[in-house]
């Protein structure tokens, strides 16, 4: 993000940013929160001066390399929303395999061999781990639909005090090997096979904000992706179903929760 | 009037940091430097300061908190050791390069590995190119005035540069002394009040910090850090003197002790200064004319002036409390033989490493280094520069 909107001497900002490094978007804003709390209570800002704090991070700099500084955060409760944008593999540095990259996934630290066919790990679910936290809104969502969902989650994790945590999957054509113009079609496969549902989890209890009448197979979704190319050869059956048995226990495991969390 | 108090130079350091009265401490316990943290949150769950204190995860954060903080438009403030600085270390070039005045006080501890408590300068020696300003204090008094003088210099508009003040771990840090303290008023008067011209709390101005800097200004950008490190030197030495007006203690880049006169003489830093006092004295009720450059400037480095210093002494021995590992001598040595060069002082000059792993600096120690430095005096021959003190044969 950093990288395409603030290259000096230019900056595509209106409000003010900052930039620090890579791990650490939680942390920053820690300081910089900290400091309008403190600087409030002390009486050195505008009496009707109110400033939200919103974090931006990739999968690689949430996931994996920033997830202590996220967790950090989350758990000192700063009053800000970190947005995480899911692309599943580091994408900047060239497409390696992050633990947001999902199983058998090709990629260039994980390339489908003729020995180890893909990333062999299955992917990290972040949001389950925020909701760990007992933040006061978790919610995961994607660009569907003019944006409907996204739309209100955002405005949801703004206007809730405290710690608040947004996963938007993102989908890269180059990294995921799709057509660009096929990214809403991708974006509805996603929510539509249930590989990402869209879910909200408001004080601890879940709800499911999208149930598809009828669930379509993995493969509608996997298909359509170079990535996944190596799961369609003869032979490799055995690779869609085991992806689809662990989409379904995920999407089962969902479900669950909203009932056990929704119980009076 | 002062108060005279008897302290630690953990409490010292977090004494000035409660009249100091920052917005924002983040921090994350390491020992030695674990008490300033502990002493600041009983100040602020006390309501003694205004400062939001941020309990970090780790070092990296606790510097990034600091960034933000900072960065946002207040003071930042912070405590590490040893490790906790090698894991802000990504964080300590970026504070520089973002020209945010943080201050941090460093207890310097022996980096790992392999593990070690103890002090040495192993820690500050890791960073000693980053753009931050360096003092060095010799004990808890020092510790203490140099954080009180530390945003007047930091802050300063030509100047813009992280500051950090070190202390010898456990010798200075958990050694109780007499200390002299500066009323709060008067502390608070010194310091003065933060007003950055740009911050990204200014809804008036928003600001984007931190950018993507490429081949076209990167170079330029670190000529100004550079420029700035240049200037700090004159604003350190006005600081030094309005603190003397306030208290009497006098400061500079460094301490003469006996060197006016000297004929053989030790560079060091920190706490081993006390020490090498006690030597320079004995060795002078002997006739021996031994004498002391005690450095408390480190970064920016006063080349041209040490080397004056040393101009007419007839040989010098440095000490580093940090081993270089380069084949070729320590980073004080390094700078201080290239200070005296390019100023052309030929007086014979050798390194001690020292101290490492908190290896007790003895007396007779530093008493058989002016012996050393009296033979190559009389000989002229300097033989091997890069010699060892206190290592076991």
């Amino acid at each position: 993000m950093e990288v395409s909107t603030f290259i000096y001497p230019y900056t595509a900002w209106t409000d003010s940013f900052v930039h620090t490094a890579f791990e650490n978007a939680a942390a920053t804003l820690s300081g910089a929160e900290a400091c309008y709390q403190s600087m409030k209570k002390q009486g050195k800002l505008p009496e009707d001066s109110h400033t939200k704090f919103i974090a931006f991070g990739g999968d690689g700099g949430t996931y994996d390399i920033g997830l202590q500084s996220l967790s950090g955060a989350m758990e000192r409760g700063h009053d800000m929303v970190y947005v995480c944008y899911d692309n599943g593999a580091y994408m900047n540095t060239g497409i390696q395999r992050s633990s947001a990259t999902p199983k058998f996934a090709d990629t260039t630290t994980t390339p489908a061999g003729t020995i180890i066919p893909g990333k062999m790990q299955s992917r990290k679910d972040l949001a389950k781990i925020m909701v760990g936290h007992h933040l006061p809104y978790v919610a995961q969502t994607i660009a569907l639909n003019n944006f409907k969902d996204l739309y209100e989650k955002a405005e949801k994790a703004i206007y809730t005090e405290g710690p608040c945590f947004v996963n938007v999957l993102a989908p890269c054509p180059r990294g995921w090997g799709y057509a660009t113009e096929d990214l809403m079609k991708i974006n509805k496969l996603a929510v539509e096979t249930c590989y990402w549902p869209l879910y909200e989890v408001i004080d601890g209890k879940y709800k499911v904000n999208y149930k598809p009448a009828k669930k379509l197979p993995i493969e509608e979704f996997l298909k359509p992706q170079k990535r996944f190319k190596h799961m369609f050869k003869a032979g490799n059956e055995w690779m869609i179903e085991e992806f689809q048995k662990e989409v379904d226990a995920r999407w089962q495991e969902l479900l669950d929760l909203e009932e056990i969390t929704n119980k009076e | 009037m002062s108060i005279r108090e008897r302290l630690s130079g953990n409490e010292a350091a977090a004494i000035a940091m409660k009249q100091i009265n920052p917005d924002v401490v983040a921090a994350f316990p390491i020992t030695p430097s674990t008490e300033i943290p502990q002493y600041f949150s009983t100040f602020v769950n006390n309501g003694a300061v205004d400062t939001e204190f941020v309990a970090v995860e780790s070092e990296h954060s606790a510097m990034s908190a600091c960034v933000g903080a900072q960065a946002a438009g207040g003071r930042a403030m912070t405590a590490t050791s040893a490790n906790g600085l090698s894991y802000m270390w990504e964080m300590i070039y970026i504070a520089s390069s973002m020209r945010l005045p943080i201050v941090m006080s460093l207890v310097n501890r022996a980096v790992s590995g392999p593990l070690n408590i103890h002090n040495d300068h192993s820690d500050a020696m890791g960073v000693r190119d980053a753009g931050w300003i360096m003092l060095f204090s010799e004990n808890n008094q020092e510790a203490y005035d140099n954080l009180v003088m530390a945003h007047r210099i930091a802050e300063h508009k030509d100047v813009l540069l992280p500051l950090m003040v070190c202390q010898d771990g456990f010798i200075t840090s958990h050694s109780i002394e007499n200390i002299e303290l500066i009323e709060d008023d008067k502390v608070k008067e010194f310091v003065g009040k933060y007003t950055p011209e740009h911050y990204l709390l200014n809804q008036k101005e928003p600001i984007a910090m931190g950018p993507l800097d490429l081949q076209a200004y990167l170079f330029e950008h670190k000529k100004q850090q550079a420029d700035a490190m240049c200037k700090a030197k004159q604003v350190i030495l006005d600081v030094a003197k309005d603190f003397e007006k306030m208290t009497g203690r006098k400061y500079s880049f460094f301490e003469e002790y006996k060197l006016e006169d000297a004929e053989i003489a030790i560079v060091c830093m920190n706490s081993t200064a006390g020490t090498t006092k006690f030597v320079v004295d004995e060795l002078r009720a002997k006739g021996i004319k031994a004498g002391l450059l005690k450095l408390r400037v480190f970064r920016p480095f006063p080349a041209e002036e040490i080397a004056k210093a040393l101009s007419h002494v007839k040989a010098v021995a440095v000490f580093d409390k940090a081993d270089s590992l380069n084949a070729a001598g320590g980073a004080l040595y390094t700078d201080v033989t290239s200070a005296m060069y390019v100023n052309k002082n030929q007086v014979p000059c050798i390194n001690y490493i020292y101290g490492i792993g908190g290896r007790d600096t003895k007396a007779n120690d530093i008493e058989a280094v002016f012996n050393d430095l009296q033979e190559i005096v009389k000989t002229g021959d300097i033989q091997n520069p890069y010699r060892y003190m206190g290592l076991r044969g």
